[in-house]
């Protein structure tokens, strides 16, 4: 058994509670106790609904935000405890990818200096090696080096998502979270922004948390997917054995109603419970764990 | 710049037609135009819209604003800014009736509740009385339907209404219309970019790119023999498994509508395109009853570089009489 790349104990999250008095000291736990850990090189898929915790997860992994408790260890080492410094070090190994291609890139920024952002922050090279490296990061997105000049607006909504992909690989990352990736984005222009990170993950040897609410997608690109529900990792297996065999009432409601692009297979479908309960995760069949 | 080219359909009473397209292909400003809701600069060059035997583009504002919300219902996609976030669900519902219906505010309220209610919404009053802030996306799409209901419309239009919706609440909705459209005998022009959602609850299909309808067939016929190399690429996407790790995709992106190129839109990403379609743009081609593609491949001269010859599909399913018909509607 290889050492996993990245390794999460019990995180927790708790924000204030919306509505709760100022000070009442309401919480809601937007994450709640999750663990799971990724391999290196493997694409591993979060997926829940809007509200589910998916992306705090994502957030807190990275330490964009402070989790409340719980641990985070990348390569071993505990990302939640490190100095100023060293958590510098480690952003540059681990990068994010957002939803939106509209709000992520700074309008009044060319993208060319959006993408040399991160060097220059890190101090990389002097300009002409950075001016280089964002030429060739441009290549590597499959974007003409001779759009650098222009501002996020002149690109289409899959360039954009192509612009923050650079950004995102300027500093060599081993580990991307990406979170949402292609859900703005045309059906026609997902498939290709989908396959740039395929054959990125295989030339740059990347690992990817893959946060994403559309199962269809998750099927096609991870390895293994984990189901969060109300904060809860709730299921979580290889992607086949997820998807043939699911277990926990949540996996199967959700996996139920994906709309079938078959007009003879129409509303079969199962309602979610009402509750998903609270038990642990057991090992149902081999690497494949349930909270039931 | 021309949003909407030369678009002609028909929707028969109790008929569910999905436009199909990505965004900027058309299909909102085609919903839109339906209501005479095009909002200027933008206008209507030249078209006519039939509407139970009536030309929609040559009555009168205040004749017009008799149809809309009350003959033709419209449902947008965001739920959250369709809702006035300052006034009570319950009143907003009641409004239809009083502006449309003359109902008295005590009558409208009482019915508004039941609208709710009919909407699967439990504890109707309660809900009445909340503000959109309050509710889920699912409940406030559930209230824009009861809106959209109030006055039995005839025709509803819905521009993406599970879009923003989690998928087990898009499932839900989509179950709510299929009652609705059953209960109230409602023709449905349901705009969306998402095939899975096609599948569920269409009749038949219009494929819009570029503004333009390149296809249109019955439902089982889009999902087991597409014409157009588009809508076959959309259905690959959308169906197809990686394979090497490789998804099939549409190369290329959709054309900026201000600077379409000569001859078919579709024609630079197209994988089966021929010299022609560089330089003509196809005309309409009838493949069999109701179904239709505007593809150079099916045009009768061209040459045996085209793929094989369209299935022929059965008769389509019987639909009611007084066709609602959408001629020739130009922008």
């Amino acid at each position: 058994m290889t050492t996993a790349l990245l390794d999460v104990r019990h995180l927790v999250k708790e924000f204030p509670a919306r509505g709760a008095r100022w000070r009442s000291g309401a919480r809601v736990r937007a994450v709640d106790d999750v663990s799971f850990s990724i391999e290196e090189g493997e694409t591993f898929g979060l997926v829940g609904e809007s509200g589910s915790g998916k992306t705090t997860t994502g957030r807190c992994i990275l330490r964009l935000i402070t989790p409340t408790s719980g641990e985070v260890r990348f390569r071993g080492e505990d990302v939640l405890a490190a100095s100023r410094t060293r958590m510098r070090e480690l952003r540059r190994e681990m990068q994010i990818v957002f939803q939106d291609p509209h709000s992520s890139l700074n309008p009044r920024m060319r993208v060319g200096a959006i993408v040399e952002e991160p060097l220059v922050i890190h101090a990389v090279g002097d300009r002409a090696a950075r001016r280089a490296r964002v030429e060739e990061l441009f290549r590597v997105v499959g974007l003409d080096a001779g759009a650098m000049r222009r501002y996020p607006r002149e690109f289409s909504g899959g360039q954009r998502q192509r612009i923050g992909l650079a950004r995102a690989l300027a500093l060599k990352p081993s580990f991307v979270v990406a979170d949402e990736p292609v859900s703005a984005l045309d059906v026609s222009v997902q498939a290709q922004v989908l396959n740039l990170l395929m054959d990125l993950q295989q030339h740059l040897r990347l690992t990817y948390l893959f946060i994403a609410h559309d199962l269809r997608l998750v099927e096609k690109i991870c390895d293994r997917v984990a189901v969060m529900y109300r904060g809860r990792l709730v299921e979580l297996g290889d992607t086949a054995s997820i998807f043939a065999a699911a277990t926990h009432p949540y996996t199967k409601a959700l996996l139920s109603a994906i709309p079938v692009p078959d007009p003879d297979r129409r509303g079969s479908r199962i309602a979610p419970g009402a509750d998903a309960g609270t038990a642990p995760l057991r090992e149902v069949s081999r690497g494949h764990w349930a909270a039931v | 710049m021309r949003a909407v080219d030369d678009v002609s359909f028909t929707i028969r009473p109790g008929e569910t037609v999905s436009l199909v397209g990505e965004s900027g292909c058309g299909k909102s400003v085609t919903a839109l135009s339906v209501m005479r809701l095009v909002q200027p600069p933008g206008r209507i060059m030249a078209g006519r819209i039939t509407f139970d035997g009536r030309n929609l583009l040559g009555v009168s504002e205040r004749a017009m604003r008799a149809v809309r919300g009350a003959r033709i219902a419209l449902i947008f996609q965001e739920p959250t800014s369709a809702l006035n976030p300052v006034f009570r669900v319950g009143d907003q519902v009641a409004e239809t009736l009083v502006v449309h219906r003359q109902a008295s505010g005590r009558q409208a309220h009482a019915r508004a509740i039941e609208l709710l209610e009919a909407v699967r919404i439990r504890e109707p009053a309660t809900v009445a009385r909340a503000y959109p802030h309050q509710l889920s996306g699912g409940m406030r799409q559930r209230v824009l339907i009861a809106m959209a209901l109030a006055c039995r419309p005839s025709l509803v239009i819905a521009d993406e209404p599970t879009t923003a919706l989690d998928v087990t609440i898009q499932a839900e909705i989509l179950d709510l219309l299929r009652e609705m459209k059953a209960e109230y005998q409602l023709a449905l022009l349901l705009i969306t970019h998402d095939l899975g959602v096609v599948a569920e609850i269409a009749d038949r299909v219009l494929v819009m790119y570029a503004g333009r309808i390149v296809e249109a067939a019955a439902v089982r016929t889009i999902f087991a023999a597409a014409a157009h190399p588009y809508t076959r690429a959309l259905l690959a996407s959308v169906r197809g498994r990686a394979e090497g790790r490789h998804l099939p995709a549409i190369e290329g992106v959709v054309p900026d509508m201000s600077a379409l190129p000569p001859g078919c839109a579709f024609a630079p990403r197209c994988p089966s395109r021929i010299p022609p379609c560089h330089v003509e743009a196809p005309g309409e081609i009838a493949l069999a009853a109701g179904n239709s593609v505007r593809c150079h491949l099916y045009s009768p001269d061209a040459s045996a570089a085209g793929p094989a010859p369209h299935p022929s599909v059965g008769p389509e399913s019987r639909f009611g009489a007084e066709p609602v018909d959408f001629g020739r509607g130009d922008r």
